[in-house]
């Protein structure tokens, strides 16, 4: 039963993939095309809101970009980018050759692919979804139309992916540990990708609920958010955010990974604190999930309720100050090395501060009675998510981009990137806390002349494009590096800490040919200072045992695509049941043939693995 | 120890679930899974809570709920989770045939709650009570009725795994895959213990 692989196409290969390496470049484009789109619908919205009175989106129309804009930000661009990072380094810092489940990771991949495809085609089918990405029931439950339909059934395929994603990153990381992996040696990244999973498996289902209850009531005829049957509006809200608070968390946390793998690597010091920073990237976790209804303090949960929630939202920013004094303490007296990684690393700090702080003067909830609903709170959240996410997504792509393909980003266009997108964020969202504060109300499509929100949001549009600069210097950067970019060595920074800079760029297949031997927290750094130019091995040189590749993740995904499509359409037009019930059939028939087909996968021979690793030496 | 490796019941490990790095990974993403299986049903019972009184018109839980039928269901469920422990016990012990006996015995006890539960629905549906009348009757059949689904998604399931293997008998392979769905089969008793509870006993009193 032991076969190699056979020759495949590139396509056939991408969409039968196990290999969590291949996994994360599908993550990584896909998750840079929905990125690209979303920053597309900013731009629309900045240049609608550049001038008072504008005309070039309104109304209905600038509420179905402002919608599509946030929900493709969080859930089909920084989600899957933050997949991409997770997969591409996880189980290379733990010293695993593959995560728990293959199969489910590739599952994982596609279910996320197929519904943010279904929620965009409704651009395409008769308008998308409107009532904002928070997509509060009061309104969505009016919106005519098949838009919000869009939204509820391709959020609960794609959420189902990053559930499961969740799962396999829990168990990956509790079982897959090469020897001596103790907990407190894994690399920052890895404890937050630990602890983003379980917020994703504690986060996800609520989200699931609530959106069943939307599709019950809008396509069904349920009465769950409906006041006329009985219905409560406020659950969607709770459900909702029971889900969207730990969502932040969920993002943010593996941006803060990102950076301390980052700053540890680029100061030449193991990271300062290192305990205290798991310490506090679980407790926020957990406090993550306290604060939910700071979202709803003008709902009318009654001064005790708000006051729970405002306190309690208070407390994260004291294990975020730990990690923002322990990133400081990292570079004090380090031998820094300003790199394109680098530069993000220490731009976000000053940041994300800002927004933390604007996070503290949202938690107090009379204050907040002022800026809810206005321009305040779009700056906040843009100078977490931007100044804190996508900087430590950007970081993180040139950091490991010569991991994930073998070739080194060009460092001068990386600069150049990091500069444009650094003063293009400022000049966007800076003075978006001056409009906010003087009463600009967000979502609304235009303002009247005379306000005095002229200058302040034609600066605004302006930042926007300089971000929009440095997305095409990246995307050149990234045609230019694939061209003719220079091959990265295996340890390709140069100081590299973690296993993952010990594996040739990209990695074998199998990632390590030897289970490696840990000796403590930066594991290759010790091997290097003890003069090693490889790790320890656990194990001697022997057969590798590697999953097989399979189609079935793919149609089990196209199945609930399928089926996604007939039950929307069901109500107007006599296919649709029948198309939803063979999308369905389509979908367990694949988790059947899962079921009852043995994969016992096959093995590299030890012969084999010689001749890859002379192959790389040479 | 190896997937296929032929084993007797003197050499089969005392925890076949757990003997290969596969079967550990299957283990603890289920109980994972099943983590996550809480939450979302947690969300459907904290809704139903929210809106059990508010049957706008409709007939109300205590009207409705036939309580000797619910109780038979309850105890069919109840014992099907106590024949699926001792199924496997019999694959802990590596007797094969008395697996699959109890095995069966579990999925005609199930299936036996789902025919009543069915029936049940549709004595509901005749009085008016329809999922569309009220937030009651809404969250009354989403959260019933998801377990519900959970019953016939198991069903098919252990069934399946029952066929699939009916001929080759229990290996390393296979034994992880019986032991997460009886996993799945005793967190849907325990699920039904708490609809019994908060849904049918709270309604009958107030």
């Amino acid at each position: 039963m032991s076969t190699v692989a056979r020759k495949k196409s590139l396509i056939w290969d991408y969409l039968t993939t196990v290999d969590h390496k291949k996994i994360a470049i599908l993550y990584l484009i896909a998750g840079g095309f929905f990125f690209l789109v979303g920053g597309l619908e900013a731009l629309f919205i900045r240049i609608q809101l550049a001038k008072p009175n504008n005309d070039f989106l309104v109304g209905g129309l600038y509420n179905q970009v402002l919608t599509m804009h946030g929900t493709t930000m969080i859930f089909l661009a920084a989600m899957p980018l933050v997949f991409a990072m997770m997969n591409a380094v996880v189980p290379i810092q733990i010293g695993a050759r593959d995560v728990a489940f293959p199969f489910l990771n590739a599952l994982g991949f596609w279910l996320f692919f197929f519904g943010g495809v279904f929620l965009n085609l409704s651009w395409f089918l008769g308008g998308a979804p409107d009532a904002g990405w928070t997509s509060y029931a009061s309104l969505s439950l009016e919106s005519p139309g098949h838009g919000i339909d869009f939204y509820v059934l391709g959020l609960q395929i794609s959420g189902f992916g990053t559930l499961i994603g969740g799962i396999n990153f829990l168990v990956t990381i509790i079982n897959m540990r090469a020897p001596g992996m103790t907990y407190m040696r894994m690399p920052m990244f890895t404890w937050a990708t630990f602890v983003t999973s379980a917020l994703i498996l504690f986060a996800f289902p609520p989200l699931t609920v609530g959106l069943i209850f939307m599709m019950m009531d809008r396509l069904f005829g349920g009465n769950f958010y409906n006041p006329a049957g009985g219905g409560n509006t406020i659950i969607w809200e709770h459900l909702f955010w029971i889900f969207g608070h730990p969502e932040v968390y969920i993002l943010v946390l593996p941006a803060f990974g990102i950076f301390s793998e980052i700053f540890a690597t680029f100061s030449k010091k193991r990271l300062f604190g290192y305990s205290s920073m798991v310490f506090a990237t679980v407790l926020i976790g957990f406090l993550g999930f306290m604060v939910w209804a700071h979202h709803m303090f003008t709902v009318g949960m009654g001064p005790i309720a708000n006051a729970i929630f405002a306190v309690a939202t208070m407390a994260i920013a004291v294990p975020t100050g730990i990690k923002i004094f322990n990133w400081l303490f990292t570079m004090w007296g380090g031998n820094i090395r300003f790199t394109t990684p680098m530069l993000y690393a220490v731009a976000f700090i000053p940041s994300f501060v800002m927004g933390g702080v604007t996070g503290v003067m949202n938690a107090a909830a009379a204050a907040d009675y002022q800026y809810h609903d206005s321009y305040f709170v779009v700056a906040h959240f843009h100078y977490v998510i931007v100044g804190g996410v996508v900087f430590a997504l950007l970081a993180g792509a040139h950091y490991w981009w010569p991991k994930m393909f073998g070739k080194m980003l060009n460092e001068t266009l990386g600069k150049i990137t990091f500069w444009l997108f650094f003063t293009g964020f400022h000049l966007t969202f800076f003075i978006q806390h001056f409009l906010g504060l003087m009463g600009m109300p967000r979502r609304v499509f235009t303002y009247l002349p005379g306000q005095g929100f002229e200058t302040g949001n034609l600066i605004s549009t302006v930042g926007a494009f300089f971000m929009a600069a440095a997305t095409i210097v990246l995307l050149v950067n990234v045609v230019i590096t694939t061209a003719k970019g220079q091959k990265a060595e295996a340890d390709a920074w140069g100081d590299g800490r973690t296993l993952e800079w010990a594996v040739a760029s990209p990695p074998p297949e199998y990632n390590f040919a030897q289970t490696p031997l840990v000796r403590g927290l930066d594991a290759f750094w010790i091997e290097k200072m003890e003069g090693k130019k490889g790790l320890t091995p656990a194990e001697p040189l022997g057969d590798i045992h590697m999953p097989n590749s399979s189609i079935l993740p793919f149609v089990i995904s196209l199945g609930l695509f399928i089926a996604a499509f007939g039950f929307m359409y069901r109500t107007e037009h006599s296919w649709g049941l029948a198309v939803g019930i063979i999308g369905l059939l389509i979908t367990l028939g694949s988790m059947f043939l899962r079921s009852v087909i043995d994969d016992h996968g096959f093995h590299i021979h030890k012969e084999e693995v010689l001749e890859a690793e002379k192959g790389v030496k040479a | 120890m190896h997937v296929e490796e032929k084993l007797t019941a003197e050499t089969f490990p005392a925890s076949p679930e757990k003997a290969t790095l596969e079967g550990k990974n299957k283990f603890l993403g289920f109980w994972l899974f099943l983590g996550g299986e809480t939450v979302l049903f947690a969300s459907l019972f904290a809704t139903y809570l929210a809106l059990r009184d508010k049957t706008a018109g409709g007939p109300s839980a205590e009207e409705l709920f036939r309580m000797p039928l619910v109780f038979v269901a309850t105890m069919l469920l109840l014992t099907s989770s106590l024949t699926s422990v001792y199924a496997i016990y019999h694959m802990k012990n590596f007797d094969f045939k008395k697996m699959q006996l109890w095995f069966g015995v579990t999925v005609l006890l199930g299936a036996g709650f789902l025919g009543l539960e069915i029936f049940e629905f549709n004595e509901y549906v005749r009085e008016g009570h329809v999922f569309t009348k009220s937030a009651f009757a809404s969250s009354f059949y989403t959260l019933v009725g998801t377990h519900g689904a959970h019953v016939a998604f198991g069903l098919l399931w252990i069934v399946t795994l029952m066929i699939r293997n009916a001929k080759r008998g229990l290996n390393l392979y296979n034994a992880p895959k019986f032991y997460v769905a009886s996993l799945y089969w005793h967190f849907i008793d325990v699920v039904w213990v708490f609809i019994f509870t908060v849904v049918y006993l709270m309604g009958m009193v107030g």
